[in-house]
């Protein structure tokens, strides 16, 4: 059944989901170099003295990456597969800022009540 | 600190003769498995099956075999799973009055590490996950999954996790860590030997085969169902399924990661988990929990569809409130993510998180609790028909409540600085797991049994393993809350003197164990039985019970094709609908049906995977990274396999269907 359908409508259904070009191809190819370029050029060359400030830059630059892999390689958009996508991915997300802030919430307060006698980590006090 | 492997060698790894154990007990079991295999391959040899289950069985794609597979592995596991617990209940029950009882530390803190690992890995995952393989195809009217497969490839690197548990058995020695390897013990400074190198490695190589049938069964749920069966349609244990799914493929991950950067910690002595150079063993147990959490629900959830299946249909009536059912499913899948820090209260977050995960903690028990009162009233003035399956979920229902509500009581976070890692909470967890998953699936097997096999299971034995295992399980866990709520803790080998007015509890622990392992003893003689006598049981309607979904619809067994034509789906119950409308079965018009065909690669793909964890276990460099490229390779190579399908003729889909026909006239025959 399932290879079945899938033979069958493949040309029609897939055609009419999404048309992947070699357009697409190229200015998803430079994107993701023009992203993976500059943080790597922040980190060699130092340009931001703060290093924090660097790894919040580069994280941003990473989660746009993700963005543009999902548009440009994945061909998603919010109405193939009738919605079905979108829904996936906003899930995804809401999860991952869950995973995200909840570990980070609770990491915090067990770092500040359980680590606060011993010598602070760098960059942690 | 860091110790080194000093007889680590190129050829072997940490593979010497050292590692093959010496303990009385362990050669013993080794001795008999080792007979009782030779003696099945022997058997197997004699009889000619290879053959017949190299091609009808492992290498087939048909979801209804595999299905089966993942029971037997359940089955299988859930022996070796409960042979742990009987060891750990026989030697708390010995270990008293400056006796060392029978097993040493060593061996004692392998046991139940192993028992833990195995039954949630081994034996729940397979068991949930064959239930949705069998039952979610068939009862959306497909006649596969999506990707048939990569469905076989899931279920023998599952297969090949357990390999790898049971190996440990006999070469090396498992964790001695606690089922979730807690570091700083389960990091390189603490256990140094390769127990903690098989757990997760076992858990690795079946994590691939989880999230890729995860994978399978959301695109099958989605993107299969019978034309004219909406989402507010699909029978309830289809929504579970898709819920766990979802679940699945959400959690994971997270499980793959934190076991991934555990072993950098062990392999390339990294720093993320250990107590020195800013590594926080802290965040290990955080993030092991966001897995851990929503893994309890990937279990129960499918077992609440179970139940839902198995009320409506020995009540005769439709599910009571059905879109709540599905709502409070989803509300749960949602929530599990927002409860994990209930586990680890005691860390010390302080009282801002502790309220918040203790608060969101109780609020999933509301969803829960909407779930009991849905099937109550589905009771509730229905035409209850007391089969097994019916029994299972009685008692389900009574003794699940009581986990529940123990469960809430630990969810205050207060109460659980009291309670945590007492065996107040080993009591909890068991009476949601066994009195929950357990006994679902035990009313699953005998509700669809007749449906995989066409005959029903033997009553009077199926009675007898009931009442074992219901008494038994409250005669065993009864004085572990008990002695949970005066403070006992888990995990303990002996007893000091001050503990001996308490012995006489875990002697009726151990009884209950035994009663336990009685009803063990009858299902598995009611399965011989049944089988032995499968003429007299034999079903031949295909709906022995009244279904009510449409995995009833079809032959019991179901042919290959699972239904001839798609049927097509008007209302909820779609099977009960069909049958109230008189709708006539289609007797002539076939045509060929496209099937996915067998294939090898599943099984060798996941045999050399295997082989490449247990490289890596052992440190045979060489050896794994030869089978991970051998595993690329051939997966690559398969990938120019074109013959993916064929075609079963239309004459033979008439043969089989003519057949069916004049069997459901005979026995029109026979009722008149």
């Amino acid at each position: 059944m399932a290879d079945h359908s899938h033979g069958h409508d493949a040309h029609g259904h897939d055609s009419a989901a999404f048309h992947a070009t070699t357009k697409d191809y190229v200015i998803g190819f430079l994107l993701s170099v023009v992203l993976t370029a500059i943080p790597f050029w922040l980190v060699m060359s130092g340009a931001i003295a703060d290093k924090s400030t660097t790894g919040l830059i580069i994280m941003a630059f990473a989660a746009v990456q993700v963005v543009v892999h999902m548009i440009y390689f994945l061909h998603m958009n919010g109405k193939i597969e009738g919605g079905w996508n979108l829904m996936a991915a906003l899930f995804t997300i809401l999860l991952v800022a869950i995973i995200l802030a909840g570990s980070a919430w609770v990491m915090f307060h067990l770092n500040y009540n359980m680590m606060s006698d011993m010598p602070k980590m760098d960059g942690m006090s | 600190m860091i110790p080194t492997h000093s007889n680590w060698t190129p050829l072997l790894g940490r593979l010497g003769a050292d590692a093959i154990p010496t303990e009385p007990i362990v050669l013993v079991t080794f001795a008999a498995v080792a007979l009782g295999g030779a003696a099945l391959v022997a058997a197997l040899t004699y009889f000619r099956l290879w053959g017949y289950l190299w091609k009808e069985w492992f290498t087939s794609v048909d979801h209804k075999k595999i299905g089966i597979m993942y029971m037997i592995l359940g089955l299988v596991m859930f022996l070796r799973g409960f042979a742990d617990a009987i060891m750990i209940r026989s030697q708390q029950a010995l270990g008293f009055g400056g006796s060392d009882g029978y097993l040493n530390s060593h061996h004692f803190d392998q046991v139940f590490t192993a028992h833990g690992v195995i039954m949630i890995f081994f034996v729940a995952m397979p068991f949930v996950t064959g239930l949705m393989n069998y039952v979610v195809p068939l009862q959306i009217g497909a006649r596969d999954v999506s990707f048939p497969f990569l469905n076989n490839f899931s279920f023998w690197m599952t297969a090949g996790g357990a390999v790898l548990v049971m190996a440990s058995l006999f070469i090396g020695e498992f964790a001695r860590t606690g089922w979730l390897a807690y570091p700083p013990l389960s990091g390189l400074a603490y256990s140094p030997d390769v127990g903690v190198d098989y757990y997760i490695w076992s858990l690795q190589v079946a994590g691939v085969g989880t999230t890729l049938s995860g994978v399978n069964l959301i695109a099958t749920i989605v993107k299969l169902r019978a034309p004219g069966m909406k989402l507010m349609h699909m029978p309830v244990f289809t929504w579970t399924a898709l819920v766990t799914n979802i679940l699945i493929v959400a959690v994971f991950p997270v499980l793959t990661v934190v076991l991934a950067l555990l072993g950098l910690d062990r392999v390339f002595h990294t720093n993320f988990f250990t107590n020195d150079f800013g590594g926080s063993p802290m965040l290990y147990v955080n993030l092991i929990w966001i897995w851990g959490h929503p893994e309890v629900y990937i279990l129960v959830l499918p077992i609440f569809g179970v139940f839902s299946e198995v009320v409506s249909t020995f009540c005769s009536k439709r599910l009571f409130g059905y879109s709540s059912m599905v709502y409070a499913t989803c509300v749960i899948g949602i929530l599990s993510y927002i409860v994990w820090l209930h586990h680890f209260f005691t860390m010390g977050s302080g009282a801002s998180v502790n309220s918040f995960f203790g608060i969101s903690t109780m609020v999933i028990s509301i969803p829960t609790g909407a779930k009991l009162f849905n099937w109550l009233f589905t009771m509730f003035r229905g035409r209850i028909r007391y089969e097994l399956p019916m029994m299972w979920t009685v008692a389900f229902m009574l003794t699940f409540t009581i986990g529940g509500m123990t469960g809430v009581m630990m969810a205050v976070p207060a109460a659980d600085f009291v309670l945590h890692n007492s065996l107040f909470l080993i009591a909890h967890f068991h009476n949601v797991i066994i009195g929950g998953v357990v006994w679902g699936v035990f009313a699953a097997i005998n509700y669809w049994w007749p449906k995989a096999f066409g005959f029903k299971l033997n009553q009077f034995w199926g009675k007898v393993s009931f009442w074992c295992w219901v008494p038994g399980f409250w005669l065993a866990f009864t004085p572990l809350y008990i002695l949970g709520l005066m403070g006992v803790t888990r995990r303990m080998r002996v007893f000091d003197a001050s503990f001996d007015p308490l012995r006489i509890y875990y002697f009726v622990a151990l009884l209950g164990a035994l009663l336990i392992a009685a009803g063990i003893g009858a299902m598995l003689v009611q399965f011989a039985v049944s089988i032995w006598k499968r003429e007299e049981y034999k079903d031949v309607s295909g709906d022995p019970w009244g279904g009510r979904t449409l995995e009833w619809a079809t032959s019991s067994p179901p042919p290959e094709y699972n239904f001839a034509f798609t049927p097509k789906i008007h209302d909820i119950d779609a099977w009960a609908d069909m049958k109230a409308k008189g709708v006539a079965r289609p007797v002539e018009g076939f045509q060929a049906i496209l099937m996915p065909q067998g294939t090898w690669a599943g099984i060798v793909l996941a045999g050399i995977s295997t082989v490449c964890g247990f490289a890596l276990i052992w440190q045979v460099w060489w050896l794994a990274i030869a089978s991970f490229v051998t595993v690329v390779a051939t997966a690559i190579f398969h990938t120019f396999n074109y013959d993916r399908n064929f075609y079963i003729p239309a004459d033979h889909v008439a043969e089989v269907e003519a057949a069916r026909t004049a069997q459901l006239a005979a026995l029109e025959k026979g009722a008149a």
